[in-house]
């Protein structure tokens, strides 16, 4: 998937050869709508290398899918804003770029997929038409050979008779195949990092598992960044180097996968665990977490995961606790992360 | 396909033959006596009373006038009115003007309505979808003969535009009635658009669009659109009939010789053939604009299949 296009420049600014592929620091994102503000993201750092995967883990509404979008720079505004942070492509800040050149960004270099490709894809256009639009509005290349390299894409997919089913609608195909589809199409302009919202979440167990193990044959084929947001903490596992578990907008813990997993320094890490079916544990019952996550058009004060918190104290409710490295690479945002890790250090 | 058409024409029947009865016996309840309506002051002989009686089957159940009737227009004969033309003559004459009349109504309501649809639309709340949100519900509120009349007043009369009456003016004539006529549906469709187009940018497949990189004019002129006008197209089925019905008001108004003018006359002089005979050919019609419409619905929708 060579393409003739230099990659040595992002929207006509100048790579730096040093930086990591994507720096995420100190981002916020909140929605400005009637009710008051709703605080969504407040405060997401983390560092994306090549060929590395990085995992966002988190309850319903923690603010994965938002960080995600502010990423790729399609957050819906109003009411939604970036209000703070600094998103660094190959050390080019994407916040500052003018809408245009975001979009020649987007999909190109950056590109996402999203967890119901059923939704997600348009009904009323054949899936091949969806994936040449990439090669038709990005490099102009023409409608028949735009076509030829769509069911190139397809075929390097895994979907049968690709030739032929690319004349075919998008409710004409399992969910698997749907999947497949999306992924075809975010990776047909070789972008450099691919976002991935919950791919599997909608689809079978054994489906599943195959979507996982196309994205890493296909990360490893070219070297491409990922960025996972998941429900699954097996995947985690298997797949991550890093993960950040998000909650009420904030970072809880962070570090790369196998110690967070391992030896998780954060109760709401904890909790999930036992909260979260897992792949490749045989859990007998799920331990959903009591209680629900705080109201983000109002955040109390402290630690916000203080009222459904085993662990917590007075000093809870009066202090947020700032992230303590329990490694160099491994924080947590807990005052009492020591006796927490403590917890599976036997494990 | 095939076989879902076969289906649809045989639905034809029922429909074809409950609306024409209806028809029928609404045109026979007309109180008053169509041919003293035809003599007016003069009081004509038994014997030529007897003669018109007979000549129409007036004297027959209503079920047999009907039987009788219907029997004839399988044969391409619509019956004739009180002055011995056939009914058939009249279509001829009179449906191009309608035919006129309609279509350059529908493409005034389809072109406007979709395009303020969209502008209203794509700015959910700002200046201009107010300004369509007012003038639409205002258009919807008023019943189109006094709509008809005030832009005959207005345009025709006071700022002499457009030719107050008549089609002397050739296609210029129509303007005005046509905009009358299709105001109300204009209105509608606007509505539709907007609230559908609305619904429509929050799918998900539009952040697809949007995460593809592509143009707003792009995610919203090809991958909203025409997801959008779904709900529409139906809309436009449905109105075609109205548009039949709306042109009875519209053409009496602006005194336009069409096939709606000559239903309300047919109504007036209790010419039951005439009216029978026009209404029966549009609901043909109808049924025919009906199923062109639910095929081109499959083309617009994919996920529509009939069988
Ligand atoms: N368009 C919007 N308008 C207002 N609030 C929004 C909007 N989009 C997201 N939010 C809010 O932002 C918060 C974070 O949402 P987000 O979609 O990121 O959650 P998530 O972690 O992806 O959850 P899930 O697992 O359900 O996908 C939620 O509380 C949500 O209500
Ligand atoms: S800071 Fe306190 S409330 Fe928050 S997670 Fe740690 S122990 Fe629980
Ligand atoms: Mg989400």
């Amino acid at each position: 998937m060579a393409t003739t296009l230099s990659r040595d420049a992002v929207a006509g600014r100048p790579v730096d050869p040093a930086a990591p592929l994507l720096v995420v620091e100190d981002l916020h994102v909140e929605f400005r709508i009637e009710a008051g503000t709703v605080r969504a993201v407040n405060g997401l750092s983390y560092t994306l290398r090549r060929g590395e995967t990085v995992a966002i883990l988190g309850e319903s509404g923690s603010g994965k899918s938002v960080s995600a979008q502010a990423v790729m720079g399609i957050i819906d505004s109003p009411p939604g804003f970036v209000t703070g942070g600094s998103v660094r492509f190959r050390g080019v800040e994407l916040l500052d770029l003018s809408e245009a050149d975001r979009r020649r960004v987007r999909g190109d270099r950056i590109a996402m997929i999203f967890q119901d490709a059923l939704t997600a894809l348009n009904p009323v256009f054949p899936v091949g038409w969806q994936i040449a639009e990439m090669f038709r509005m990005h490099r102009g290349v023409p409608r028949k050979e735009a076509r030829e390299k769509a069911i190139e894409l397809m075929e390097r997919v895994k979907i049968p008779s690709a030739r032929t089913r690319a004349g075919s609608y998008p409710h004409e195909f399992s969910g698997g195949m749907r999947q497949r589809v999306m992924i075809a199409m975010a990776l047909s302009l070789d972008p450099e990092i691919l976002i991935a919202d919950e791919p599997t979440t909608a689809l079978d167990v054994t489906v599943q598992a195959q979507i996982m193990a196309l994205l890493a044959e296909l990360q490893q084929q070219t070297g491409m960044g990922l960025i996972l947001i998941t429900h699954d903490l097996g995947v985690v596992a298997e797949v991550a180097d890093q993960v950040v578990v998000m909650y009420a907008g904030r970072e809880v813990e962070k570090g790369p996968s196998l110690p967070v997993y391992h030896r998780p320094a954060h109760p709401y890490t904890l909790g999930l665990m036992d909260s979260l079916p897992r792949r490749d544990v045989h859990t007998e019952r799920l331990r959903p977490i009591k209680g629900s996550p705080p109201d983000l058009l109002a955040i109390p004060p402290g630690c916000p995961f203080r009222p459904r918190c085993p662990y917590a104290r007075d000093i809870c409710a009066a202090e947020e606790p700032p992230l303590a490295a329990v490694t160099s690479e491994h924080v947590s945002a807990c005052h009492f992360w020591e006796e927490v890790s403590r917890e599976r250090a036997g494990a | 396909m095939g076989r879902y058409l076969i289906r649809r024409l045989l639905q034809f029947i029922p429909v074809f033959f409950g609306a024409t009865l209806l028809i029928f016996i609404m045109v026979w309840a007309i109180p008053g006596d169509p041919i003293a309506a035809l003599a007016g002051d003069r009081v004509l002989p038994e014997q030529v009373v007897q003669q018109i009686r007979d000549r129409y089957n007036l004297d027959d159940p209503l079920i047999v006038q009907y039987g009788k009737y219907m029997g004839g227009v399988f044969q391409g004969d619509f019956g004739e009115d009180f002055r011995g033309r056939p009914v058939t003559d009249l279509l001829g004459q009179r449906l191009p003007i309608t035919v006129r009349l309609a279509l350059l109504a529908f493409g005034f309501e389809v072109v406007l309505g979709i395009i303020a649809g969209i502008l209203a639309g794509v700015r959910k709340g700002g200046f201009v979808d107010n300004l369509v949100l007012i003038s639409t519900l205002v258009v919807i509120a008023i019943p189109i003969f006094v709509l008809g009349f005030l832009a005959q007043l207005l345009l025709g009369v006071r700022f002499g535009w457009f030719p107050v009456s008549g089609v002397q003016h050739g296609l210029y004539s129509y303007l005005l009635p046509a905009m009358v006529l299709g105001s109300v549906s204009l209105a509608y469709i606007a509505r539709l658009t907007r609230t559908s187009l609305i619904e429509n940018l929050r799918a998900d497949y539009v952040r697809t669009a949007t995460a593809k990189g592509l143009s707003r004019r792009r995610v919203v002129g090809i991958h909203t659109f025409r997801n959008s006008m779904i709900p529409v197209v139906t809309f436009l089925a449905i109105d075609l009939g109205s548009l039949m019905g709306g042109a009875i008001i519209t053409e009496t108004i602006f005194n336009i010789p069409g096939l709606g003018r000559a239903v309300f006359e047919g109504v007036q002089r209790q010419e039951g053939t005439v009216v029978v005979g026009i209404v029966t050919f549009l609901v043909l019609v109808y049924m025919m604009a009906n199923l062109l419409v639910d095929v081109l619905y499959a083309v617009l929708d994919p996920r529509i299949r009939y069988e």
